[in-house]
């Protein structure tokens, strides 16, 4: 599906929202990961209100696409697209790692419809998906499974021994989205572990591999769409995105990783936002 | 006596009774699942035919995935089939799966409540000459420690053929044990196999009728010995030779250690006043510290723990090993007599 500028406004406005809602969110919930969240939250707002063929009112519809998250710690800016996505109410999102919520602090499958797996623990999700991707192989069934995950789970084996198992059984219904945003908790990822050449690496893999701009819209889907015509391979999408979008103080500084903002930092946070909201709106 | 209902091998104790390695039960198991349910399908990690899942292969081949030598990869990709309608059944050295693999069988089985089949092979002292690496002694305790899995320890190959055709109607993650050596076939085809539920092997209160026993006194029970997997077979000659010196016991095969058959466990318990357990697994969280946990908060009990002392086992003859880190008939006789002491 081409994307109309009409569209593409409006997919900018609802990842503001999502950002702006994720950073009360993050502050009500007092301790939880920011920056990840709010880099992603571009790539969630696209697959949520473009990409995945979906039915928020039906979460367990049998031929929806599969959105599999792997670095579960960046579950906050899922939950609020989904919630945005409707389904469930945004009310339910002061809940986030509350007793008795369905919102975990890391997403748990069982607790809440839409979510398609259990994850936090980093390096498993990308097996997760291909397990996923072969049992809708076997079924016949011709909906996509995406999975989401993180750079620095790409210093995990496991993640590899995945990578070498969708090249080998050519997963073609998989499609992974690398969140290239070079920051883990310890650091920049470059110094911690490092990754680099990471392209070469997926591509020595057997993997076909696309990179992009992980806030641009049009390069989001349009890769999403090339993934789908590749048909030899399972593809990765390395979208190169900045940790803490759309805050100022936030981005790029590992140090916003694992902790959230207190009151004064969100209301600082959320300024920033209501001004990008006004700019959007002017260019409508 | 043997308990006639549990229609035993006929030739339990004979010299030439059937040994079968418990892991072949597991093979032919899982050829009639597969026949029966086109959903199952079956993992491997470059351990085809030692874990006998190359038979299944052979059979279905499309339903039959090598991931080669990457256990965490095999769990994880286990989970994403039985949270997709599939019943995947893993396998490989219960060292590597669920030892290697524990935290993906947490999060993405257990956690994640994937309907997952996870067998490990070559577990207990007895895998013999490969050495303490391959011998896996503390998978009991990992598995039942888990939230959602089911733990069954098959005594012999016709029980591990029933266990897996049984894990398949046990919706949520199930963990069965298998061992490498050839062990005494202990029960038949018609022997009851019912998840959750212990089995009395042998009560020397009762009287046998069948031909092959002769016609004994009856014996008080003063002992019940609670056992599972491969040392079924040495706890009912270790029963049958201490009614020769004329004590009596209760022998229960204590298949499924989670979730465990408490009526049966306080029943014996309460008969006799006194518990051995047998496993070939560590001590401390193993089958017997899963019956200590039912006794002490149910019924105290006195309890003698045959099993691996705290330390790794080595290479060598599964015999002479199952001796020297006293898990053979002597070792069982011995906490039996110690038990009664006790009393």
């Amino acid at each position: 599906m081409p994307l109309s500028e009409e569209k593409e406004k409006e997919l900018e406005k609802t990842a503001n929202n999502i950002r702006a809602t994720m950073v009360e969110t993050l502050e009500r919930a007092g301790s939880g990961h920011s920056a990840g969240p709010l880099g992603m939250a571009d790539i969630f707002t696209a697959f949520y209100f473009h990409i995945l063929n979906h039915r928020p009112s039906q979460p367990d519809w049998e031929d929806r696409d599969r959105l599999i998250l792997s670095n579960g710690h960046i579950t906050p800016v899922r939950y609020v697209a989904m919630a945005y996505a409707g389904y469930f109410p945004l009310e339910e999102l002061k809940t986030l790692r509350q007793i008795n919520s369905r919102l975990q602090g890391h997403p748990h499958r069982g607790s809440l419809p839409g979510l398609e797996t259990t994850s936090g623990p980093l390096g498993s999700g990308l097996s997760q998906a291909c397990g996923v991707a072969l049992a809708a192989r076997l079924d016949d069934k011709k909906h996509r499974i995406y999975c989401f995950m993180s750079d620095g789970e790409q210093d995990s084996g496991n993640t590899w021994e995945a990578v070498m198992f969708a090249a080998k059984y050519k997963l073609n219904n998989l499609t992974a989205v690398l969140d290239r945003n070079n920051i883990q908790i310890d650091g920049y990822t470059e110094d911690v572990m490092p990754l680099e050449p990471l392209r070469e690496k997926y591509e020595s893999f057997g993997w076909h591999v696309l990179e992009i701009d992980g806030h641009n819209f049009e390069q989001i889907i349009d890769a999403v769409t090339e993934a789908k015509a590749i048909y030899e391979a399972p593809t990765v999408i390395i979208a190169h995105t900045i940790p803490g979008k759309g805050v100022s103080f936030m981005e790029r500084n590992y140090e916003w990783h694992g902790k959230t903002p207190n009151k004064e930092e969100a209301e600082k946070a959320l300024e920033e936002l209501r001004i990008a909201a006004e700019r959007i709106k002017r260019t409508q | 006596m043997l308990n006639n209902e549990a229609k035993l091998n006929s030739k339990i104790f004979d010299r030439d009774v059937e040994l079968v390695p418990i892991r072949n039960g597991y093979g032919d198991g899982l050829v009639i699942a597969g026949e029966r349910d086109k959903n199952v399908v079956v993992l491997c990690a470059d351990l085809k035919e030692s874990t006998r899942s190359h038979l299944f292969a052979e059979k279905f081949p499309e339903r039959f995935f090598e991931l080669g030598v990457a256990e965490q990869n095999m769990a994880a990709v286990a989970s994403g089939l039985g949270i997709s309608g599939k019943i995947p059944f893993m396998s490989s050295y219960a060292a590597f799966s669920p030892g290697r693999n524990w935290e993906q069988i947490r999060t993405t089985i257990s956690y994640n409540d994937a309907n997952v089949k996870i067998a490990g092979s070559h577990a207990g002292i007895s895998v013999g000459p490969d050495g303490a690496t391959h011998q896996a002694v503390e998978d009991i305790a990992i598995t039942r420690v888990m939230a959602n899995m089911t733990v069954i320890v098959p005594c012999d190959s016709n029980e591990a053929e029933k266990a897996t055709e049984a894990a398949v109607k046990i919706w949520g993650p199930v963990y069965i044990r298998l061992a490498r050596e050839k062990t005494p076939v202990v029960t038949t085809k018609e022997t009851p196999f019912t998840p959750g539920r212990a089995e009395v092997f042998w009560d020397s209160s009762i009287h046998s009728t069948s031909s092959g026993q002769a016609r004994r006194a009856r014996l008080k029970p003063e002992v019940a010995i609670i056992a599972c997997g491969t040392l079924v077979h040495s706890a009912l000659v270790a029963a049958k030779e201490l009614e020769d010196e004329g004590i009596g016991t209760i022998v229960v095969n204590n298949h499924t250690v989670k979730p465990m058959d408490e009526d049966t466990i306080l029943r014996v318990a309460k008969k006799t006043g006194a518990v051995v357990s047998v496993e070939e697994h560590q001590i401390a969280g193993g089958m017997g510290s899963a019956v200590a946990e039912v006794l002490a908060k149910k019924h105290p009990t006195l309890q003698e723990f045959v099993g691996l002392q705290g330390v790794f086992g080595e290479s060598g003859p599964p015999d002479k090993l199952l001796k020297k880190y006293g898990m053979d008939v002597a070792d069982i006789k011995r906490a039996v007599k110690k038990a009664k002491k006790r009393k």
